[in-house]
């Protein structure tokens, strides 16, 4: 099964059903099934072939579902981007994985128009908002309104399986995004794994606030489409009254969140009052939900299930918390999705018994296939599994298991930053900021934060003689930094805490109440 | 205060604490979000900002972004909630 037959069989089945809700607008599975045809007809026309890049770079819309879909019917892979990408990493993911068509808009284009330009590989660009410019030579600029033109048959297909659907680019260590690669038949046992333990049906309203760069909130529309239940999709979750109000109107039954969405919620105690029957679940990911949220969330929503889960890119999905278990093991993220294995590690690679803490190790048809063009980055994460001769993967991650064989994440093995649920490259942002004139050192960690889970810190030592101040650095953050990676702090000192072999020491920057700010 | 008062203040705001771009060039009616001027965390700081600077209080119910998402709305909607506290101490 290829992911846009989750997509095509719909259209089969419940062709007249609503899919997708978005900006005041509904389109059914057979339309949306259909703009897809159509914008799969003009990529090819357009010179789009075979297992070629189609780069997404959007806010949440219908566009985004039509985009994707368009793109696998066209035999290529697709990769969402976050809407507020700005020009450095903007650049630097266009060159690496050279797109041959990019999906986008003004709005995106005001400051990254000379980004794309630049983009040898390129043969097209699609306007969703319709208000095409010219971007370069050799680069056909087509409006989304010409989509009509094409025909909504759904066209010829050689992907396979084992193919590439999709590269989905996240923070690495090394401070440059990585592309991870996802065949098909991986994604497929994702969604398949995913909603056969959130039992996920026809009847089932998802809303998703999550941007569909992320692979949790993208995974709401395949998680959807194979069932035949409806996405509403939103732009984001900065206005919690119109969240709630989403749940009632539309008749929300499942609500997936990252603590920040959740933190925000609980901000404006009055729109909880209500009372939300059909919300028949919640899920938390890509951080843990602090104990305090988790017990106000649930009062919130008593009639609603509250799943745990914890996943990575590489695999979507590592385990859930059934919510029976929430009250008995209330930090814990679970056990392994079904058709899949876990367990955990020491540093020599031998298994952990229950109550140690080893790095977390995960096997199963959903692990994706490696990182694009790294070789080595996959040879070191990707391993062959000394028992079953399967593929498995390294996670990074540090856990410990109870005697029931329930996880816990303990910590990160590096340095990378959970921010509002993203994960956050802090030599990224430390390679920005060095670029500056006048500042000659910069340190940047993750503080406890109530909302973002953890708050970027960046600590900084200015060049001889510098006068650079607080201001221009975060004017410079927020002009070259996707907006999760802003810092929330940024102080300045003499020196940065040293360890006895001249390392920077992060974690006294991190604890450090009072750096020696100047 | 008079909306164009209540415009350049909250211009201000934005530019000095989201956009630090002076060139950029922010329509009355632009959306907030849809322009990354804002993201949801921004929206907690402007309410602060609000509150504090105009001595208003933004109700939980009233954090739409019909009210909070534009400079259009947010004029509208700062001028509401004052001429409503004025009418309450008249």
């Amino acid at each position: 099964m290829l992911v846009q037959h989750l997509l095509e069989t719909g259209a089969d089945l419940w062709p007249e059903k609503i899919a997708l809700v978005c900006d005041g607008r509904r389109i059914t599975y057979s339309e949306l099934n259909a703009d897809a045809n159509r914008l799969a007809h003009l990529l090819i026309e357009s010179g789009v072939q075979q297992g070629d890049r189609v780069a997404i770079l959007l806010e949440n819309s219908i566009e985004v579902a039509v985009g994707v879909f368009g793109a696998l019917k066209a035999g290529a892979v697709f990769m969402t981007l976050h809407p507020s990408m700005k020009r450095g990493r903007l650049a630097t993911i266009l060159a690496d994985a050279e797109p041959a068509a990019l999906i986008t808009d003004r709005v995106r284009m005001r400051d990254n128009a000379g980004v794309v330009a630049q983009v040898s590989s390129l043969v097209c660009v699609v306007w969703s908002d319709n208000q095409a410019q010219p971007l370069g030579e050799g680069i056909h600029a087509v409006e989304w309104s010409d989509l009509s033109l094409y025909s909504s048959a759904t066209p010829p297909c050689q992907s396979l399986e084992s193919d590439l659907a999709m590269i989905l680019y996240t923070s690495g260590s090394t401070g440059q995004p990585k592309g991870v690669i996802c065949p098909h038949a991986s994604m497929i046992a994702a969604t398949e794994s995913v909603n056969a333990y959130l039992h996920n049906d026809a009847n089932d309203v998802i809303l998703n606030v999550l941007p569909l760069s992320f692979g949790y909130g993208l995974y709401q529309l395949f998680l959807a489409f194979q069932v035949g239940a409806r996405v509403v999709l939103e732009k984001g979750f900065a206005f919690p009254a119109r969240t709630i109000s989403l749940l009632k109107e539309e008749g929300i039954t499942a609500l997936p969140g990252v603590p920040t969405f959740f933190a925000l919620l609980l901000h404006y105690p009055d729109l909880l009052k209500g009372d939300f029957p059909k919300l028949r679940y919640i899920t938390n990911a890509a951080a843990a939900l602090p104990t305090s949220q988790l017990a106000k969330i649930r009062a919130a929503f008593p009639h609603a299930l509250f799943y745990s889960m914890y996943g990575q890119t590489e695999c979507k999905r590592v385990c859930y918390l059934p919510p029976e278990e929430l009250d008995r093991r209330p930090s814990s993220v679970g056990v392994a999705i079904p058709n899949s294995h876990v367990y955990i590690i020491d540093e020599r690679g031998r298994r952990v018994p229950p109550g140690e803490v080893g790095e977390l190790v995960v096997c199963g048809p959903h692990l994706m296939k490696g990182y694009w063009r790294s070789p080595e980055l996959t040879a070191e994460r990707f391993r062959s599994d000394p028992l079953s001769g399967q593929v498995a993967l390294h996670t990074g991650d540090l856990f410990k298991m109870d005697e029931d064989g329930y996880l816990y994440f303990v910590s990160r093995k590096d340095d990378i930053i959970k921010s509002r649920g993203e994960k956050v490259s802090p030599l990224e942002i430390e390679n920005l900021v060095c670029g500056m004139e006048g500042v000659s050192q910069a340190v940047a960690v993750g503080v406890p934060d109530s909302v973002l889970g953890q708050a970027i810190r960046l600590v900084l030592v200015r060049t001889e003689g510098s006068t650079i101040t607080e201001r221009a650095v975060r004017s410079y953050c927020v002009r070259n930094l996707d907006d999760y990676m802003v810092p929330k702090y940024i102080d300045f000192v003499l020196e940065l805490p040293r360890s006895e072999n001249g390392k920077i020491n992060r974690r006294e920057v991190t604890t450090a109440v009072s750096p020696k700010a100047v | 205060m008079t909306a164009i008062e209540i415009e350049a203040h909250i211009r201000d705001f934005l530019t000095n604490n989201f956009i630090f771009d002076p060139s950029f060039q922010l329509g009355s009616n632009d959306s907030l979000m849809e322009n990354g001027v804002i993201d949801s965390t921004g929206v907690l700081e402007l309410i602060m900002w609000l509150e504090t600077n105009f001595d208003i209080t933004v109700g939980d119910n009233e954090v739409l972004p019909e009210n909070l998402d534009a400079v259009y709305s947010l004029t509208n909607y700062v001028q509401r909630k004052l001429m409503a506290g004025m009418a309450a101490l008249s």
